[in-house]
């Protein structure tokens, strides 16, 4: 065998390898905050069962756990545009981050919400609380912080997940890693040098998401 | 006009009679001890009144206002009635200032100042003025306790209801909890109190009731009912406490 | 452009099932087989086990399945081995299974109070007879629920290989796409597939869970 690992393909691209990893961190972290938002909201319309929301949750945490990413980031980008709904790449795999994501956090943080002890509920209730303000200040933080494990690994499924999004054209790394491959015909270097910084990505999003739930969900000082 | 008026109060779990028409009359600044069996159904009346449960017959009215037990907004009766629980149910993520302010500031939408100083006094009073910053977890339970009463205090309830507050603690902490309600009856709060505590009930309390098989079994001058119960289900409880 | 039908849609969409199908069950079983050496490894006391465990779930759980897939497809190419879709697909998907199962296995196995293992060592048992008779008698009525709930996550895996050209579903939807131009009812045909295949398995998970909480309860 003649084959050497070439590295020049990594050095000679680096700055393309890092536009495709900082647009992979931002599509991230849109997609989490925009998921997370929607599966606080879906925890609380499925815990209370609100009218309307609750069902409506029910079907689309159904739709969305048992169908592949991979399908809804095709039925937005190229389904949609028939119904009069046209999004670039970049907008439709947001949306399908978000929406994947919010349909398993609902699940999650709902399992959360409903681990907060009932005395807890009790006690808020015996201070003349109402129902929105016993969620913000005595449920939510809790429930949160209980499912936050949980909640970190979803995250980075989901971004992991996200290098499909190259199929639609959304310049992520994946995307960067195609791009470089037909220029430079080294396949395997490429996408081994991809997947190293995939590894890396997922172990500083860990570790960011590790912090931030101790510093912000946690909240303690002393 | 008494403070709780309570007149034929029932309550059913499924077929379970827990209350079988019980009536209470609690006037401002009366200090009321509740006894009974585990099962008699003290602990079910203090959260009727409180509107954690809703019964299913009966007439009771707080502060003159009639409840019918159906209310969806049970906050107004909430703002008169004070709570305090076993498990303490202090809220975990906060410190304990931040436990006492929470309900003022949200509810009351008092001032940051006007909470923070009542969350001081009321933490002074229970003689944890040095905690406030302290979470949960960080406290002992007596102190757990006794940062719950505060809370409810924060609230100016005219009346405080405490549902066996010491029955979660070490012996050597209940002491320190019942001090500080003894001073809360010797400043003249409405206090509606489930206990086993006999001794306390007898020295502190100027009412005592004693609950047998989900009704008011007998009724009166602590002092006198402990010394010459006139039932015997109330003397055979008395000494198989004692 | 050839017309299609709305049944012709349907009939080679199932052909694209019956493939998804079939590759799930082949990376399910043989997945779950090396997911169980590797959970071996990785609750072994000796590191010279545990370490490569470790680091293996770890790689496959913080890399793209697409990823782990590319290179199995060119990392043959490099051995000068030409391999079809078909077989980077099994051997991707069954890694990632494995790597998957074993962890969550080592879950359960964890579980089993501490009490358990020191009254099996007290016992004068080996560690494989601890391991077979005690540990994982309890360990595997708590490891149901969550493998069946896995079991989805493999079936959803499969979409991705319609990336490196393997005619599952996806793949099938895309080119009936593309002749069509009826994105919208290919695309939403498809995830009816996928539907009908993993909702029965979710709901069955959800099933053993809630009886095992009974059970547990009682």
């Amino acid at each position: 065998m003649s084959y050497a690992f070439s590295i020049e393909p990594i050095l000679d691209n680096w700055e393309i390898f890092a536009q495709g990893a900082a647009m992979t961190l931002l599509l991230t972290a849109l997609g989490a905050v925009t998921g997370v938002a929607a599966g606080i909201l879906g925890a609380v319309s499925r815990a209370w069962r609100l009218p309307v929301l609750s069902p409506f949750y029910a079907v689309y945490v159904e739709c969305v756990r048992n169908t592949p990413f991979l399908v809804q980031l095709y039925f937005i980008f190229f389904g949609l545009p028939s119904l009069g709904v046209k999004l670039s790449g970049w907008e439709a795999s947001f949306l399908a981050m978000a929406l994947n994501l919010g349909a398993y956090s609902t699940e999650i943080i709902r399992a959360g919400v409903m681990a907060v002890p009932r005395g807890q509920i009790e006690a808020a209730e015996s201070l003349a609380m109402d129902r929105w303000q016993i969620f913000r200040f005595v449920i939510l933080r809790p429930a949160l912080k209980t499912v936050w494990p949980a909640l970190c690994s979803q995250i980075i499924i989901v971004m992991l997940g996200s290098s499909v999004c190259s199929q639609v054209a959304a310049q992520e790394l994946t995307y960067a890693a195609n791009l470089i491959q037909s220029r430079t015909f080294r396949a395997f270097e490429i996408y081994f040098f991809s997947t190293l910084l995939y590894l890396g990505l997922a172990i500083l999003v860990r570790r960011f998401l590790k912090a931030f739930g101790r510093r912000i969900i946690d909240g303690r000082t002393a | 006009m008494p403070l709780v008026l309570a007149e034929g109060i029932q309550k059913n779990f499924g077929s379970l009679e827990v209350l079988k028409g019980v009536d209470l009359r609690v006037e401002e600044g009366e200090v009321v001890a509740i006894i009974g069996r585990s099962g008699s159904g003290k602990s079910t009346l203090l959260r009727i009144i409180n509107g954690l449960e809703t019964f299913d017959a009966g007439i009771l009215s707080i502060d003159g206002e009639r409840r019918t037990g159906l209310e969806k907004d049970l906050r107004p009766l909430r703002l008169k009635v004070g709570m305090v629980f076993q498990q303490f149910n202090l809220f975990p993520h906060l410190t304990a200032g931040e436990n006492v302010m929470l309900a003022p500031r949200e509810v009351k939408k008092l001032s940051q100042r006007a909470v923070r100083e009542l969350a001081e006094e009321t933490l002074s009073k229970v003689g944890l003025a040095d905690k406030f910053k302290a979470y949960p977890d960080q406290l002992s339970g007596g102190q757990q306790q006794r940062v719950a009463i505060a809370r409810a205090l924060a609230m100016r309830p005219k009346a405080l209801l405490c549902d066996e507050i010491t029955s979660a603690l070490d012996p050597e902490l209940v002491g320190e909890v019942l001090d500080v309600v003894q001073r809360l009856a010797a400043e003249g709060m409405t206090l509606i109190m489930v206990t086993h505590e006999m001794r306390f009930a007898r020295n502190v309390g100027n009412k005592l009731i004693f609950m047998h098989q989900g009704k008011v079994h007998e009724e009166g001058d602590p002092r006198e009912l402990f010394a010459h119960p006139k039932t015997p289900e109330l003397a055979s409880f008395t000494s198989a406490i004692q | 452009m050839i017309s299609f039908s709305l049944w012709d849609i349907v009939r080679h969409l199932c052909v694209g099932a019956a493939w998804t199908a079939g590759l799930s069950l082949v990376a399910f079983a043989l997945g779950g087989a090396a997911g169980l050496g590797v959970l071996f490894a990785r609750i072994s006391p000796r590191r010279r086990l545990s370490a490569p465990a470790k680091a293996y779930i770890e790689f496959f759980q913080d890399t793209p399945l697409l990823m782990q897939l590319f290179l199995i497809f060119f990392g043959f190419g490099l051995l000068g081995l030409d391999i079809s879709p078909l077989l980077t697909a099994a051997i991707g998907l069954t890694l990632f299974t494995s790597a998957y199962l074993a962890e969550i296995w080592r879950g359960c196995v964890e579980a089993i109070p501490k009490g358990q293992w020191e009254a099996s060592d007290c016992l004068a048992m080996s560690s494989l007879q601890r391991m077979r008779f005690v540990i994982l008698p309890q360990a595997l009525r708590t490891a149901i629920p969550p493998t069946v709930g896995f079991s989805v996550q493999v079936v959803k895996g499969t979409a991705v290989t319609s990336i490196i050209g393997f005619m599952e579903i996806t793949k099938t939807g895309s080119m009936i796409a593309n002749a069509t131009f009826k994105p919208l009812l290919v695309y939403a045909l498809a995830a009816v597939f996928y539907f009908i295949i993993c909702f029965p398995l979710s709901a069955l998970a959800r099933r053993v869970e809630r009886r095992l909480h009974a059970a547990c309860a009682r």
